[in-house]
């Protein structure tokens, strides 16, 4: 599905950090895991297009999306990657209905009324269209989040921590939602939170310094939960 | 109740006109201004925005002949606009119009830029990430969340505009019906005999709208900020 090989350097606080992962994902859930400041939300940002790596290839299936030795970089914008960010980044100047439809207006896709009321059903958030994001909740706004996402018909779901600004409730709230996701779209769902990984991952790419240090099952869950929580 | 005369009246519709074109069509240029020192760092933009700055500070005197010698008919500019475009600004009111409009520029630009950097740019990367290109991330996001700071700006434009004299009076003169604004035409009554009355009545008119566009725009900063908090 997804095959990624990429380098990049960063400026830290204390000195340089380089990213060089390579790693190829499944249809399905693929966590990235591993701990905070390992430079997992870089590697998303990379596929996403919105940090450009210095040198290696990203593609989907055959379509290329970045490679530097031929200079191929095609914009965020026709990426056609949805993004679930951390804070979920609802435009706070137009209605969660508006919200949800910026997606499928700016890919320039025809309005499909079937389709945005069976992911607003999935999603339970019929009720919340007629709102402003800024009188949501946490978990309501990242519901409406992932609907926005999904509505331009990504032909992969990225979701970065997607979970972490919830307390434990809300985060039971909104995990089976993520769960009926998983027949929708491929996703890459990035946490350094073993627990929440073992109930949506289907395969797990473990990330530690900057480098791919495993790739594998739920078994790579298991082992490392007592040193990451 | 203000028993105007024709003549005053001219002058108050003179000054709304003249302040209004140079607000409105000052408006684009401020925003791409403003956009430019909020987003883009380049060589010689601390200059750049000194000289944006410039009529600021600047006696209006100097801000107005600068502008009679280079746009007057004789002018480099001026002439090339009267001989090619047909356009003529010393002792228009257009040139009044350019007057006022580069004297209320900066503080056209100030309240955008100060809001365009305010907005949170992980919205705009949210919105490349859903297929929207640059112009319309500017479009449907950025300009909508600089709103109130465009609102802002407007009215600090206008009511610049609407009062300056020492740059106007400068480049197009004080001429009835043309160029005569309410504040050359209060000016005016100052410099002749008998002239108090009409003099205040043109100070009530010049506080009525100031006040009034004051109110305006406060109601439509409320408005555009509560389309961002709920409601």
């Amino acid at each position: 599905m997804l095959s990624v090989d990429v380098e990049k350097r960063l400026r830290a606080r204390d000195g340089e950090f380089t990213v060089s992962a390579r790693f190829a994902t499944a249809n399905g859930v693929t966590a990235l895991f591993g701990p905070s400041g390992s430079g997992k939300s870089t590697l998303v940002n990379m596929i996403a297009g919105l940090v450009t790596p210095d040198r290696g290839r990203i593609a989907i299936a055959d379509t290329v999306l970045f490679d530097s030795k031929v200079r191929i970089n095609v914009p965020t914008h026709q990426r056609r990657i949805g993004y679930v960010f951390q804070e979920g980044r609802l435009f706070p100047h137009l209605s969660v209905a508006s919200n949800i439809d910026y997606g499928r207006r700016m890919s320039g896709l025809p309005a499909d009324p079937a389709e945005t009321k069976r992911i607003v059903d999935l999603l339970d958030i019929a009720h919340l269209v007629d709102r402003r994001p800024g009188k949501l909740s946490g978990g309501e706004r990242q519901r409406v989040a992932v609907g926005r996402a999904l509505l331009m018909r990504p032909r992969l779901l990225l979701l970065d921590e997607p979970l972490a600004a919830l307390d434990a409730a809300r985060k039971r709230e909104i995990l089976p939602y993520l769960q009926r996701l998983r027949d929708e779209v491929p996703m890459v769902y990035v946490s350094h939170h073993a627990g929440e990984l073992r109930r949506i991952a289907t395969s797990v790419v473990r990330i530690d310094g900057g480098r791919v240090a495993a790739v594998g099952g739920k078994e790579l869950l298991e082992e490392l939960d007592a040193d990451v929580v | 109740m203000l028993d105007l005369t024709p003549d005053e009246w001219t002058a108050i519709a003179l000054s709304l006109r003249i302040a209004l074109v140079a607000t409105a069509v000052g408006l684009p240029f401020g925003v791409a201004v403003a956009w430019l020192l909020a987003r883009k760092d380049f060589w010689g933009k601390t200059l750049f925005d000194g000289i944006i700055h410039l009529p600021l500070v600047l006696p209006p005197v100097v801000t107005g002949y600068l502008l009679l010698i280079s746009f007057g008919r004789r002018g480099p500019i001026g002439a090339f606009l009267a001989d090619y475009l047909g356009i003529v600004l010393s002792f228009r009111w257009t040139g009044a119009a350019l007057a006022c409009g580069i004297m209320g520029f900066p503080l056209l630009v100030r309240p955008i830029r100060l809001a365009i950097e305010a907005i949170d740019q992980k919205l705009e990367q949210a919105a490349a990430t859903l297929g929207a290109n640059r112009l319309r991330v500017f479009a449907t996001v950025t300009l909508p969340l600089a709103l109130p700071g465009l609102i802002a700006g407007c009215v600090l434009c206008f009511a610049k505009a609407l009062g300056e004299f020492g740059a106007t009076i400068t480049f197009v003169s004080n001429i009835p019906g043309e160029t005569q604004t309410i504040s050359a035409a209060i000016y005016t009554f100052t410099q002749i005999p008998g002239g108090d009355a009409g003099a205040g009545r043109l100070v009530l008119v010049a506080i009525a709208i100031s006040l009034v566009a004051l109110v305006l725009s406060e109601w439509l900063a409320r408005r555009a900020g509560m389309r961002f908090h709920g409601e």
